[in-house]
């Protein structure tokens, strides 16, 4: 296969960047999409250029440092696919494709493709987990929790915190991310303690960086694991609850 | 220099809980006056920061990665063992122990794998107060199901994704010790150097991966965390960026290496497509429950797998294992497949691989079973090759997956530097010479949630009152013009060669010499190859940009260029093993069956090999196994 690759090269943040565009030929159909830019890559150290420098590191889908818009989508045009799992042979001979890093306020660029997405680690830092400390934990079959509830947090356990989702929006929201590792922990009894000041503070640390959900479901569409937009429907209306509740009532219990 | 396990005395199941009696404590108003650097923050660096920073220490956490939480123990699959007994099927911390200690092919210590057994009970609990969600059953109790190896049930698993569970347990855990008790984050920061000063670990020199700047850090105690080595080889499960820069730089500041040849080969991964193949795709052991491997009797058939009938398939593993059959161990399979694709049997385009056929068992269970239990390892396995297993058969082939080798540790993980900790993947302490399934997610999430944050007190008590070395000391500031010249010298070189390019010569030599057989004429030639690589590297590489912004194939080239010196070790270490034992096997040492012979009597130590140079030969220290509690037998799956 011959591609046509239009690729965003900015060396740093604070030089302009420019799209550059590099016939690719002799694909095969066969590689993954970051294979084919490792051998875009090692053709153009030959060359004595600099190679384009993109995040990725299992190529496998699961860790979610891959991602980068190709033809204007999320991780390219297969669904539910990380760029890692997407493989060459999901294009056609002569194809031109463009790839650009994710853009939104909240994922400012470092280099190429690569952007600093530590905004979501500080959402985590406000509130996304339980408050345990290590030791003193009952035995794990103490609790128990039906099987639906545990796959419904599974389901929202398993974003893979790649941005994608904030990359696919047009406002540049994070309500998918936030909402997906939010429900994870409120549809569990061990989350339930902390249930309202998570949600709160969540909510409010993902509004300082990222925009705001005017329901485009573009981030579902994009997400490597199908994450449903459900639970934005359920992160609202726990933030709603929690507005309500009077937080430091002693013995409030959830519904 | 003598190597003092510190193991304690005492009957095998209270030698732990006296231990933890005997060592010293830090007061807990003065644990906040001890300093301690983490790095790596995978299941073993994550959970540790966390538990120490609860205790009062303050941690500083260093990770490569952009977030703690892309680690690669994120893309383990399977499950976590412990011995809960959940599933009333005879399972005990000493059955428990005893499958890790034969399985590791009698080459572990027994006091530290019988704690990691103690231990496990303690993690599932653990991981379920902080919400991972583990499998339940319809009645909302935990599922177990039974894995390689063991004759019970003991497996806790999330779905095909435990490591991501378990390791988000971790982060989310680390960071609300940022949020909540002041850990400092240094992420895109990459370990260079470790600080040694008048015989103790003062600190380390890092590198920040966007800017280039290089910096110290000093601290009371220095934790690595930093993953296994397999990427030596190139190809392998592990992701692209897991390097044993960390480890190996500490060993070229004193610490020990121990066991390097202890790598493990899994049988079932997806062959290599092309020569621009970047990495290997593991899939699950499970899948051998109920597909079937053969290869075509004749050499280089060219049918299609469904024009080849039955009367010309070798199903060889059923053929040479009657009694387990496709369920052999991973060592055994791994051997099994690679005889036949080295005798021109292999199927494939490039010939790389032996089927796995789920025919007779799709016409046996139906297609709806099927899919049930593998149906989302096919999709991957479509994604990845194009080809539809439930139409055509699965193509596998071996791939380095784990490495068992790793930095010496005693009974407290600590090296024998003093204050240089040592956890998870990284040291070489509980899985022998070959590690079972689901055990390596137990090892990281006990070193650091219930082992460190004992054990380092013990280190840490006497010091009570000192500051940590200044980083104005010239220890550091020496380390930090060193780690510079590397850089500068790399940068420098402008050759011909990319950094890939000669990493994929140091891959091949490794896996055709070093990989799944060995030989001592394999290893002998492979050690005279390795220097002429590394000198290639030295004069040859092209590494272009700077080194003040953000340049992955400098971070690769430094990374290479220890795989460079340490494979030559790990070698060495396969060369001087003169036994077969779990994942080190000799093609000398076999019984008449094929399978691994061991050589206890001149055999049973600890490999730990001292630094003395790069074109040195490194000094071996022998740590003796004693096995007071069980028995060392022959494993046998005829």
């Amino acid at each position: 296969m011959r591609i046509q690759l239009t690729v965003w090269r900015q060396p740093s943040p604070d030089v302009d960047g420019k799209f550059e565009t590099y016939d690719v030929p002799g694909v095969s159909p066969d590689m993954s999409f970051l294979e084919m830019l490792d051998v875009v890559n090692e053709r153009l150290m030959h060359d004595g250029k600099e190679p384009i420098a993109f995040d990725h590191d299992c190529r496998e889908g699961i860790c979610g440092s891959c991602g980068f818009m190709i033809n204007g989508q999320a991780h390219g045009p297969e669904r539910a696919t990380a760029t890692c799992q997407l493989h060459m042979r999901k294009f056609r001979d002569g194809d031109h494709l463009t790839i650009e890093p994710w853009r939104a306020a909240g994922f400012p660029l470092v280099k190429d493709l690569i952007v600093d997405r530590s905004t979501f680690d500080r959402i985590i830092e406000s509130g996304g987990y339980v408050g345990v400390g290590t030791g003193g934990a009952p035995d794990g079959n103490l609790i128990p929790i039906p099987k639906p509830v545990a796959d419904a947090a599974m389901d929202a356990a398993a974003c893979i915190g790649c941005g994608a989702c904030v990359a696919a929006c047009p406002n540049g929201a994070a309500q998918l991310f936030t909402s997906a590792k939010m429900q994870h922990l409120n549809l569990l009894p061990q989350g339930q303690a902390e249930r309202w000041d998570r949600t709160i503070n969540m909510v409010e640390t993902m509004e300082t960086y990222f925009g705001s959900c005017t329901n485009h479901q573009e981030c579902e569409a994009a997400c490597p694991k199908s994450i449903s937009i459900d639970f934005i429907a359920l992160m609202n209306k726990d933030y709603a609850k929690a507005q309500l509740k009077q937080r430091r009532l002693v013995g409030q219990s959830f519904p | 220099m003598a190597l003092d396990s510190k193991i304690p005395a005492g009957p095998l199941e209270a030698k732990w809980d006296n231990h933890k009696f005997d060592i010293k404590l830090v007061n807990p108003a003065n644990k906040r006056r001890f300093d301690i650097i983490v790095v790596g923050t995978g299941l073993a660096g994550a959970s540790a920061a966390a538990s120490l920073a609860e205790l009062g220490y303050r941690v500083k956490v260093v990770t490569f990665h952009d977030s703690p939480r892309r680690a690669h123990s994120i893309a383990a699959q399977g499950g976590i063992n412990a011995a809960k007994n959940y599933k009333n099927d005879g399972d005990s911390v000493y059955r428990l122990f005893y499958d890790t200690i034969k399985g590791g092919d009698y080459r572990a210590r027994e006091a530290n794998v019988y704690r990691l057994a103690q231990t496990s009970v303690d993690i599932i609990d653990q991981c379920v107060a902080q919400g991972v969600p583990f499998a339940r059953e319809y009645g909302g109790l935990l599922d177990n199901r039974s894995f390689g190896g063991a004759q019970v049930s003991r497996t806790f698993y999330a779905r095909g994704q435990t490591g991501q569970q378990l390791l988000l347990g971790a982060y989310q855990a680390l960071m609300r010790a940022v949020h909540s008790y002041g850990v400092q984050l240094y992420p895109r920061t990459e370990m260079l150097d470790v600080v040694v000063k008048d015989g103790h670990t003062a600190g380390i020199v890092c590198r920040d991966l966007n800017t280039g700047e290089v910096f110290s850090m000093s601290g009371h105690a220095v934790v690595l965390a930093t993953g296994g080595y397999g990427n030596a080889f190139y190809l392998s499960t592990n992701a692209k960026n897991s390097n044993v820069t960390a480890a190996w730089r500490a060993a070229k500041k004193g610490a020990y290496f121990a066991n390097p040849c202890y790598t493990q080969i899994h049988p079932t991964c997806i062959p290599a497509s092309d020569e621009f193949q970047s990495k290997l795709t593991l899939m699950s052991e499970s899948l051998r429950n109920d597909g079937r491997v053969w290869v075509p009797k004749q050499t280089d058939d060219a049918r299609s797998a469904d024009q080849i009938p039955e009367a010309d398939r070798d199903y060889f593993l059923e053929r040479r294992y009657p009694a387990f059959g496709n369920l052999v161990p991973r060592d055994v399979a791994s051997r099994a497949i690679k005889h036949e694709v080295d005798a021109g049997r292999g199927v494939g385009p490039l010939k790389n691989g032996a089927y796995l056929d789920f025919t007779e068992s799709t016409e046996r269970l139906g297609h709806a079973v099927i899919e049930e239990r593998y149906g989302n390892l096919f999709e991957m396995y479509d994604r990845i090759t194009g080809e539809d297993p439930y139409k055509l058969p699965m193509r596998i082939y071996p791939a380095v997956h784990y490495t068992m080798g790793g930095l010496w540790v005693d009974y407290n993980l600590m090296s024998n530097l003093p204050g240089l900790f040592v956890l998870g993947e990284a040291n070489f302490s509980d899985h022998g010479a070959n590690r079972l399934g689901a055990s390596a997610l137990m090892q990281g999430l006990a070193d650091g949630y219930f082992v460190l944050p004992y054990t380092i007190g013990d280190y840490l008590a006497p010091l009570l009152g000192t500051k940590p070395l200044s980083i104005d000391d010239p220890a550091f500031t020496e380390s930090e013009h060193s780690v510079a010249e590397q850089t500068n010298r790399m940068l420098a070189i402008k050759g011909t060669k990319t950094v890939d390019e000669i990493h994929r010569e140091l891959g091949h030599v490794l896996w055709d010499n070093c990989g799944m057989a060995r030989t001592e004429q394999s290893l002998s030639k492979a050690l005279a190859e390795i220097p002429a690589i590394r000198e290639e590297f030295w004069k040859n590489v092209c590494v272009l940009g700077e080194n003040e912004s953000r340049n992955q194939a400098l971070e690769k080239a430094g990374r290479v260029a220890d795989f460079l010196e340490f494979g030559e070790l790990m070698v060495l270490d396969a060369l001087r093993r003169n036994e077969s034992c779990g994942g080190h096997f000799r093609e000398e040492y076999q019984t008449e069956d094929g399978e691994a012979l061991r050589d206890d009597e001149n055999y049973a130590y600890v490999a730990a090999w001292e630094f003395k140079g790069v074109d040195a030969e490194p000094e071996l220290h022998k740590e003796q196994l004693n096995f007071e509690f069980v028995h060392p037998s022959t494993r046998s799956y005829k």
